[in-house]
């Protein structure tokens, strides 16, 4: 990998994470300012807070293999 | 409750340990040199550092203490799974590869990389070792708590016996071993709660978990006298006289009208039935008179959907009080920041050969840590529900539920929580004996050493932390897991977060920055903690209202600290690569 692309990859990581800090901190202050939103049934089965939690957890490891798809492109 | 000890659990734990220890011995005729033995020679496959990543992070507290939060009191547990994920994303896309570059056994080389400071050698070695002790201390008390339904043996006998093992497997061949039991018990972990929650889902859910309605509705109390006996419902406590297990659901939802069992659900199903349920909870009141100490267990029928939503533990967030919600938001802050920021975790960068492959390896153990932690919330729920709790012990949730199945799924799952303690608390006592022997003895003290002296002061070394690692885990055997466990989070975050970020962004850090970010960061959390209302209640037995800081959790302040700190002193400091005479002015 070259300086150039390190770098490149650095940028991307740094701007993914910041994707993630949106939507953690997203429902951190969900949960703290509405939480009765996340009793919420919108999709008829479960209820938003196990949603978001289990979203949370799909988007931290789909956002990591984004990353390692996107990087081993750019080396 | 008292617990029956069974042959068959004896057998396959013995084999779990024994084959954990042999694995250690095999190795170490691989690990006879200081690269080997502190950092596995660089070598270790990106896959299997991954696996072990999750054998080191996937502590007593991620097993044990979050699936019985989540049994006791619902959905707010699994707020701490999803904290302690979120954490790998700052170790991911901030900290991996700069780690990887800048250090070579220790955390102390890395931040240490720019400016050779015995200083920051110091200051770093003693946050990791402050760092360490509070991260072991709650896995050797979990430790203890297994071993007393598993063997039949005292709380003492289990810690000592996970530091004796724990010392022999870092004496035996360091990284190397370390490694290699992590990624088994970090794939024995996964796979055999993946068993578990499918074994749930295929149960279903039944109401009174097939016992007798009347006696789940019944309270029970239990009274522990001045001279240590214990008596349930007044009467002397036996095998044959016991609280009942408790957990159980009371009614299903109308579509399953005149049955008593849903029969097998599928995953998001379960979810949805459970909440559309009602759960036979209970309540604890504790009260003390001349007789000793009593805590009555009252069944408490609460509709599922309340049981998963936020608000169950953390109450202030029903509740609405500031300080409750600024502690909660303190503690999600600190689990988010904390990860990146634990020593154990930080060497483990080390043992891959490049950046590249330290990336891989994070990624490989996001998706083994994220399954586990989605796991967790059908093993906390399916503990709730299963009948089979002690309402006296939190800890006790994920191997009593295996119980419900079988004996020898109660016995494959004790060993491996056992084996989980195992696998963090050698991680935890390598990152300690590197902090004491290559940061404090050959780089603070200047002890020049051969490498083959570097290798035994850093197995001395061990045997130390594994000898002070048993004394805490007798001495805190009454704490709470996951309380303690927030603590070493919170201190982590706070004294080494700023420090190691700044000096990849910030060009202006100095030094002397460094030092004061992660002096006072540690010292910071450690006062914040040791004045709040958890320490006052919990630790000196004393009223909340008597605390001197607004809420417990001090990452929310402790942290910017840090930050704040670290400019302040770096921008009063003479930049790097300037000779202090030539400063201009402010």
């Amino acid at each position: 990998m070259t300086p150039s692309t390190d770098s490149q990859g650095r940028r991307l990581g740094l701007a993914l994470f910041w994707v993630y800090v949106a939507l953690y901190g997203g429902f951190i202050a969900l949960v703290l300012v509405r939480p009765d939103l996340l009793s919420l049934r919108p999709f008829g089965g479960v209820n938003l807070a196990i949603a978001c939690g289990m979203g949370l957890i799909a988007a931290a490891f789909g956002l990591a293999l984004l990353s390692l798809v996107l990087r081993g492109r750019g080396s | 409750m008292l617990h029956e000890t069974s042959p068959l659990a004896l057998v396959i734990f013995a084999a779990f340990v024994g084959g954990v220890i042999g694995l250690s011995f095999w190795l170490g005729r691989k690990g006879q040199s200081a690269q080997a033995y502190y950092a596995a020679h660089g070598e270790v496959h990106w896959f299997v550092n991954g696996i072990a990543f999750a054998g080191d992070y996937l502590s007593a507290a991620s097993f044990l203490g979050i699936c019985g939060m989540i049994a006791f009191h619902g959905y707010d547990g699994f707020l701490y799974s999803i904290g302690f994920l979120a954490g790998w994303i700052v170790a991911l896309f901030v900290i991996a590869e700069p780690i990887k570059a800048l250090g070579r056994f220790t955390f102390a080389d890395a931040l240490d990389a720019r400016f050779q400071s015995r200083g920051i050698k110091l200051a770093v070695a003693i946050s990791t070792l402050v760092v360490s002790v509070f991260y072991l201390i709650p896995q050797m008390v979990g430790a203890g708590d297994l071993i007393v339904p598993l063997l039949g043996l005292p709380h003492w006998a289990g810690v000592v016996l996970v530091g004796v093992a724990v010392t022999l497997i870092v004496v035996t061949a360091g990284m190397v071993s370390t490694t290699w039991v992590q990624f088994v018990k970090g794939s024995l972990l996964v796979f055999f709660c993946a068993i578990l929650a499918a074994q749930i889902l295929d149960r279903g859910l039944s109401i009174n978990a097939g016992r007798p309605g009347a006696e789940n509705l019944a309270p029970q109390v239990r009274t522990v006298r001045p001279d240590g006996t214990v008596l349930v419902d007044g009467r002397r406590q036996s095998r044959d006289h016991d609280l009942r297990p408790v957990g159980t659901i009371g009614t299903l939802p109308e579509r399953y009208a005149g049955r008593t069992s849903t029969g097998p659900l599928r995953p998001l199903e379960y979810l949805a039935v459970l909440e559309d349920s009602t759960v036979v909870t209970w309540s604890a009141k504790k009260h003390v008179d001349g007789e000793g100490t009593h805590v009555t267990y009252t069944p408490l029928e609460r509709k599922g959907a309340d049981l998963l939503k936020p608000g169950g533990y953390f109450k202030g967030l029903t509740t609405g009080k500031l300080a409750d919600r600024l502690d909660f938001a303190s503690l999600m802050l600190a689990l988010f920041c904390g990860t990146a920021s634990l020593p154990h975790i930080l060497i483990r960068y080390y043992t891959v050969k490049d950046a590249a492959a330290a990336r891989k390896s994070t990624v490989v153990g996001i998706a083994a840590i994220g399954a586990f932690y989605v796991l967790t919330l059908y093993l906390g729920l399916g503990a709730m529900t299963s009948g089979a709790l002690d309402p006296t012990s939190t800890n006790m949730a994920a191997p009593l539920l295996a119980r419900s199945f079988s004996t020898s799924l109660f016995a494959v799952i004790s060993a491996i929580a056992f084996t989980t303690v195992l696998g963090t608390v050698s991680g935890l006592v390598m990152a300690g004996s590197g902090a004491v022997a290559h940061d404090l003895v050959e780089n603070v003290c200047g002890v020049r050493m051969t490498d083959h002296e570097k290798v035994r002061c850093g197995k001395l070394a061990a045997v130390g932390l594994g000898v002070v690692a048993m004394a805490l885990g007798i001495l805190f055997r009454n704490f709470n897991v996951s309380f303690l466990v927030g603590w070493a989070f919170n201190i982590a975050a706070s004294a080494n977060l700023p420090a190691l970020v700044m000096l990849l962004f910030w060009p202006r850090t100095t030094k002397q920055g460094i030092i004061a970010a992660v002096t006072v960061g540690m010292l910071a959390s450690l006062g914040w903690i040791l004045l709040s209302a958890d320490t006052y209640e919990k630790v000196y037995g004393w009223s909340r209202e008597a605390s001197v800081v607004p809420f417990s959790q001090p990452g929310l302040v402790t942290i910017p600290l840090g930050f704040l700190v670290l400019v302040a002193v770096s921008l009063a400091s003479p930049a790097p690569g300037q000779a202090p005479g030539r400063r201009k002015s402010l």
